[in-house]
Parts: C-alpha cells; structure tokens; sequence
C-alpha cells in the first residue's frame, strides 16, 4: 500500500508516518473535518484471513472516499487513522483469530484526510468449523460514546 | 410424506389468506402434500421447530439464522430488497431525529426479533441502551401506532411495509424519525433436511414465479414483486451480520 498523495486532500493537513503491523510505513495527511455516520445504514466490509478487503457495502465505499477498486484487494489498513492506538488492532487481531467476535469505537481515515467514527463489530466467517475471512460491521455511535473513546485513545497514545 | 410448512409470524394478518393460496400451488406444483401451519406467536413457532414440526419455512432473519446454523436447513430463495423498519413518534411530538429523544423514553413494539433488535441499534445514537427505555409490548402493528398516536408510548418501532399499509388518516399524525437501510438483511425461504433432494426444483418454481400472471398476483399477496435464488453463501454471510448485532 503506497502513501497518500497530498493532492487527494481537501483542507489544512497534518502529516503523519504510520508503523504498520507487517514491518511498513505509510506516510498519511489528517484533517479536522469529519463526515456524519449515516443514520439508518450499516457500513459492511470483508477480508480475507489476512486483512485484505473482499467486499465492502455501498456505504463502506461512500464513506471512504475510495472507489470501490481502490479498497478492494488492499490491507484493511488503508483506514487506518494515527490518532488509533496500535493496541485496539492487536486486540482485534488477537480476539477474531481465536474465532471470537470484536467490538469497539473506530476513528476511521478517509482518503480526502477526513475522519469518520463508528461502533465496529468484527466476527470471524467460520464456514465447515475452519475461519474463512473475516467481516466488519459497523453502526452509528452516540457522540457521548465516541468522546468516552477519544478521552481513552489519547491516554494510551500517551503511554 | 407429508410436508409441514410454516411461516415466520412476522407478516401482516391480512396476509393469511394468501399464503393458503400460496401452499395451495406449491403443493400441486410439488405434486407432494404440504400442511400450512401459522403459529400466533415466535414462542410457539420456535417450540414447533424445536420439536422437529417444520420442514419447509418463509423465515424471518433471525429464524434463518437458527435454522441453518443449528438444524442443516437450506435457504433457497428470498425477495430482492431488505427487511427495513421505521421509529416514528407523534407529529405533536417535539422531536425531529432519534438524538432528540432521552432516557425514560416509551416504546411501543411488537415481540418480532428482527425488526426490536434493528431498531434498538438505530436507538443507539441517542445514547439509549435497554435500561434507558420503557417497553411496552402489544401484539400488531395497528396497536403500535395507536400507542403513539394516544401519548402512551413516545415511539414505535414497525417493519416499512406495516407503516406504509397504516391509512393515510394515521400516517398523517406520524413523523418518522428515521427509516433503516440495511440492505442487508431479508427473509428466505428455507428447506430442512427431509427436502434438500428437491431445492433446485423448488427454487426454479419459485424465482419464475413472477413470469406468469397468476403467480406474480400470488407474490404480491405475499407483499413482494420477484423471488431471486439465494446461495448458501448469501445466507452465511447474512447469518454473520446479524450476530454482530445481536450482542
Ligand atoms: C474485517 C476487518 C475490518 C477491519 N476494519 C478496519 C477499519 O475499518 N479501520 C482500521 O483502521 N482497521 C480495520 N481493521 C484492522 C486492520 O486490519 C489493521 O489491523 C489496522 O488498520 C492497523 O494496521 P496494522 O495492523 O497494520 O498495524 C479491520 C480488520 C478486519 C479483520
């Protein structure tokens, strides 16, 4: 997965270089705008059982700002925001792959450098006892939720 | 071989009639004997399969679950869009969106699994959890609004479909505060074990079932337009999201 490219932004950007699980970098730029959870939906998406996106929803596709064949086949990472602590995604990574569901508050990365929250649900996909992939479906948080979880994500950062 | 065939009791009552008309055809079309059954609740219906009494189901999301999780049912074919539901209030009411509305709120619902746990998660955002809400069960959607309509009940909880079929006069006291788009979620129609040898031939008499006349009366007596094949897949994966959003 390459960097972004400073020309997708839109507005004043901070620059960020993320350490990513398998040993890469990823250089990302940040704003301040956010876009609203739409009320009524699911946002749905899929890897494989290694993170790598399968299928996303309609409005996992709109609310990333990617097209559809950016997302697909790229690490799930390609959300990843620097304001998430690395210890959530270990957690996650640790908790599907012993075949047991995942839930929590997710600061999401937008390619425009947006963010958008949710309340993320990941369930590992067990077909004939074996995990086959796994599928993340997300929800809209309340704002008193998702400033429980920014207060909790800046202390850890700190740590 | 008789066949038991049931359907989740999530449908309007009106329905009832259509799905003997329904059982009717099938069971010249099958060339097999099919006995209709409808259970007046999802405790007896849930008892029925857990006793072995069904064979054949128009099933709700959640019986769907259960059934080819649990007991190696099948799901073959099912309408094209999703199973939505609307919250609404009173027009008289002071709130416009689900964050307007507070603890202590009342709800009016029915028991139908799919169409409470969707809307409790659409309740979410206004920071509402079950101890934060008064329930106040009835048996049909009819009391359901009524409930609102007359200051029992802030909001209600009800499938698109039973909101859209509630007469112009109700409809007009009501404001929706906001309507689901899953998408993702649907009924199927299902076939236990003793059937499995026939779900093709079943699944083509159902998805062609909108091509003639007669037939695309019977699925809108149903309350849809066109039955399309679902793949085992399709139901796994939908299996999957609703376990996400039941805990
Ligand atoms: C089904 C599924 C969905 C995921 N969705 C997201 C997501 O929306 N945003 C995100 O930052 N990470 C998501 N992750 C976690 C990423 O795979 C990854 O662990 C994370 O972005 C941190 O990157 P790293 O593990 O390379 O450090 C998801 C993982 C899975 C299995």
């Amino acid at each position: 997965m390459g960097d972004m490219d400073p020309g997708w932004i839109v507005g004043e950007a901070r620059e960020y270089v993320l350490q990513l699980f398998d040993g890469s970098r990823r250089r990302v730029y940040v704003t301040n705008n956010e876009t609203a959870f739409p009320h009524g939906k699911l946002i749905v998406s899929r890897t494989d059982t290694e993170g790598v996106i399968t299928l996303g929803n309609q409005s996992f596709v709109d609310m990333s700002g990617y097209l559809e064949s950016e997302l697909l086949g790229q690490p799930h990472s390609i959300l990843r925001h620097p304001e998430m602590p690395a210890a959530a995604f270990r957690d996650l990574w640790e908790t599907v792959s012993t075949g047991r569901q995942w839930h929590g508050y997710v600061k999401n990365l937008r390619k425009d450098g947006g963010f958008y929250w949710v309340f993320a649900t990941v369930v590992p996909n067990i077909r004939q006892g074996r995990v086959v992939g796994y599928t993340s479906v997300r929800r809209e948080p309340s704002r008193q939720k998702v400033a429980a979880a920014e207060a909790l994500y800046r202390s850890m950062r700190g740590s | 071989m008789s066949i038991n065939f049931t359907v989740s009791p999530s449908f309007p009552a009106e329905r009832t009639s259509d799905w003997y008309i329904f059982n009717t055809w099938l069971q010249r079309a099958l060339s097999l004997p099919i006995h209709l059954e409808l259970y007046s609740g999802f405790g007896a219906q849930r008892k029925a399969i857990a006793d072995g009494l069904v064979d054949m189901i128009y099933a709700n999301p959640f019986d769907a679950s259960l059934l080819v999780r649990e007991r190696n049912f099948l799901a073959i074919a099912g309408p094209t869009g999703g199973d939505e539901m609307v919250i609404f209030t009173a027009t008289d009411k002071p709130f416009q969106l689900v964050t307007d509305l507070q603890t202590g709120l009342r709800l009016s619902c029915t028991d139908d699994p799919s169409v409470n746990t969707v809307g409790r998660i659409l309740l979410e955002p206004a920071d509402l959890d079950a101890s934060d809400i008064v329930t106040l069960p009835t048996e049909t959607y009819i009391q359901v609004a009524r409930a609102v309509l007359r200051d029992q009940a802030d909001v209600g909880f009800m499938p698109v479909d039973a909101f859209s079929a509630l007469s112009n006069v109700i409809q007009r006291d009501l404001r929706v505060l906001v309507t689901s788009q899953l998408h993702v979620i649907h009924h199927s129609f299902l076939i236990g074990p003793a059937l499995h040898g026939r779900g093709d031939e079943i699944a083509r008499l159902l998805t062609t079932l909108h091509e003639t006349e007669k037939g695309s009366q019977m699925l809108a007596g149903l309350g849809s337009k066109v039955w399309r094949r679902i793949e085992q897949e399709d139901v796994e994966l939908m299996i999957d999201i609703i376990s996400t959003l039941t805990q």
